[in-house]
């Protein structure tokens, strides 16, 4: 009972239970066989692709800003990768770090604009958005006078970035989501920094006063967010061998769900990387798993916005139980 | 006894045209309280604002140690050990006790890229500092802030302050939101601050608060120093008439005992 009580005070408990429901419900309703759905990729690679970004945009989040401007730097990391080593044939090195500047660049114009004005980031962030998404079309129009770039990436690249693994469909960017899970993991829970970043998300005020460099903090998360989704664009361009305009607008919306129903507070302060993992794995099994049940393929947006609202209801509650927890006294 | 940690001599505080702070000198030793009292609008905000670095002084002195000071930021006057605790008490409700107690001076251990936060050690010393306080029904590090009282989290802020070598405390406003019980919780811990030989400054509207723990007392008015006098100078209802804003106050008990009769009335609607 004790076990229990303990496992839902915490912040990825509610991502846990939808994870259940979920595959509970597509068992029940949808027909899917387990081990089916446990050894198929697509699912999987999904939930690298939107996870990569996840993580730094959940950390964001309990920092309490937010960052939409990810969605239209997928697609700008990959044009990049695909212009510059593609469309003029620069070694791949230079496409994969043109990727990252990109990502570093846009990322440090929206961390410097957070803590330099009081304009909310998700206003910021809309406008680095639409207009990355300007830069990204016209750029690629006026360099290279079409929407779709080619590339071919040498094998080191391929293995490292875009390979198939496993000698099946499970794409290499999912070791990639494992190791960088571990790594904001240990950065969230167990060094200092996450302890800064909850406290920046819990009140900025006091937690400048305590003497954390708040303004540094906020710039590197921003950095973190846009540079992930640039990354996971580039990933994206090598394995596919080509990277196009379009796309990315879906990404913001799901990589926002999977953090929220991995626990993580709207408004900042309360939140863990297990949740964001679960959350997105969660996420992607009713996105892409729903192609394993009868259920009609139409009907997935339904069953992630009761999902959504489900998660935070349980978030909320979760979250009460955790604050009026007090151990018993002892007699 | 002994010399003041704390000093002001006419300091003045300014907002462009809008006069504050109107030559305000004070000082407060080791080992006493100072309650500030004031009605709202008095200046008591301002006037702790620039003792904790939030604001400059427009002109006058501050001294620590008898060496003149000057804050550029909150964090400077921290440094020097002057500490605020205001009326909520702890900031971040959805922390633990151990992870706000040492916001900023995490303690770590490991080496390298691989220094862990020391949830063990964290949550043992904050828990202690605070029961040393007498809040006992503090056990338990990993409870989050928000989950304890109003008063307990008062204590533990003022434990933390303490904990950290605050030599000045400023408790802004502590038992304005607190129950009977609750306020006198944090009143002992007060006590207990001045027993260490902590400078407190108590910033208060409710002078039987003041009154159980102050030592020496300062009554604010429209941004001047209206009374300045130690305990037992003066009782319990002259400090509520200065507060209220003195003369005009009196002047009207006065007026009220002459048509006796209404006067009860009256003060009942007043």
């Amino acid at each position: 009972m004790d076990l229990i009580a303990n496992l839902l005070r915490r912040p990825a408990a509610a991502s846990i239970l939808s994870l259940i429901g979920v595959l509970v419900f597509y068992v029940v309703f949808g027909g899917v066989e387990l081990g089916k759905l446990a050894n198929a990729a697509s699912w999987l690679n999904y939930a690298a692709r939107i996870g990569i970004v996840a993580l730094p945009v959940g950390l964001l989040m309990i920092s309490g800003e937010i960052d939409i401007s990810i969605g239209a730097m997928i697609p700008a990391g990959a044009m990049t990768t695909a212009i510059i080593s593609g469309y003029y044939d620069l070694p791949i090195i230079f496409g994969i770090i043109g990727a990252l500047t990109i990502g570093v660049l846009v990322g440090l114009f929206n961390g410097i604009l957070a803590v330099r004005t009081t304009v909310p980031t998700l206003i910021i962030t809309l406008g680095t958005l639409v207009a990355m998404q300007g830069v990204v079309l016209a750029g690629s129009k006026l360099l290279t006078g079409a929407a779709s770039v080619p590339l071919t990436a040498p094998a080191w690249a391929k293995t490292l970035f875009g390979d198939f693994i496993f000698g099946g469909s499970h794409q290499v960017i999912i070791i990639w989501w494992v190791i960088l899970a571990v790594i904001f993991w240990f950065v969230m829970h167990m060094s200092k920094f996450g302890n800064w970043i909850f406290a920046i998300g819990g009140d900025k005020v006091s937690a400048r006063n305590a003497g954390i460099p708040v303004d540094r903090i906020t710039i590197l998360l921003f950095v973190l967010t846009s540079t992930a989704a640039s990354f996971v664009g580039m990933c994206h361009a090598i394995l596919f061998n080509s990277a196009q305009v379009s796309g990315g607008m879906n990404d913001i919306f799901n990589i926002i769900v999977s953090v929220v129903v991995g626990g993580v507070l709207l408004t900042g302060g309360f939140g863990s990387i297990a949740g964001v993992f679960i959350g997105t794995l969660t996420f992607a099994i009713v996105n892409k798993g729903i192609d394993f049940t009868a259920i009609d393929r139409n009907w997935a947006n339904l069953i992630i916005g009761v999902m959504l609202l489900i998660a935070v209801a349980m978030n909320e509650s979760f979250r009460k139980m955790a604050l009026s927890y007090a151990p018993k006294p002892k007699k | 006894m002994n010399k003041p940690v704390l000093e002001l001599k006419n300091v003045n505080k300014s907002f462009g045209p809008i006069d504050v702070l109107h030559d305000i000198t004070l000082q407060v030793k080791a080992g006493e309280v100072l309650c500030l009292l004031g009605d709202n609008g008095a200046g008591k905000s301002t006037l702790i604002k620039t003792l904790a670095g939030v604001h400059k002084p427009t002109s006058g002195e501050m001294l620590m140690d008898g060496e003149p000071v000057s804050f550029a930021r909150p964090k400077d006057a921290a440094d020097r050990g002057i500490a605020t605790v205001h009326q909520f008490g702890g900031t971040f409700p959805l922390m633990s006790i151990g992870r706000s107690f040492f916001v900023g001076v995490e303690p770590t251990k490991g080496f390298g890229p691989f220094k862990v936060f020391d949830k063990k050690t964290a949550n043992e010393v904050a828990v202690k500092a605070v029961q040393e306080f007498g809040i006992t029904r503090i056990t338990d590090g990993d409870r989050l802030i928000g989950g304890l009282s109003g008063g307990e989290r008062q204590s533990l802020a003022i434990a933390r302050a303490l904990h950290f070598g605050a030599r000045v405390l400023i408790l802004d406003e502590p038992t304005a939101a607190l129950g009977v019980k609750q306020a006198s919780h944090v009143l002992r811990v007060v006590m207990e601050a001045k027993k260490r030989g902590v400078a407190v400054i108590f910033i208060t509207h409710q002078v039987t608060h003041a009154m159980a723990v102050g030592d020496h007392f300062a009554v604010l008015i429209r941004g001047a120093l209206a009374a300045n006098f130690m305990k037992g100078e003066k009782s319990r209802e002259e400090i509520t008439d200065l507060m209220a804003g003195g003369e005009a106050l009196a002047d009207l008990d006065a007026h009220l005992e002459d048509n006796t009769g209404q006067g009860a009335a009256a003060a009942t609607v007043s």
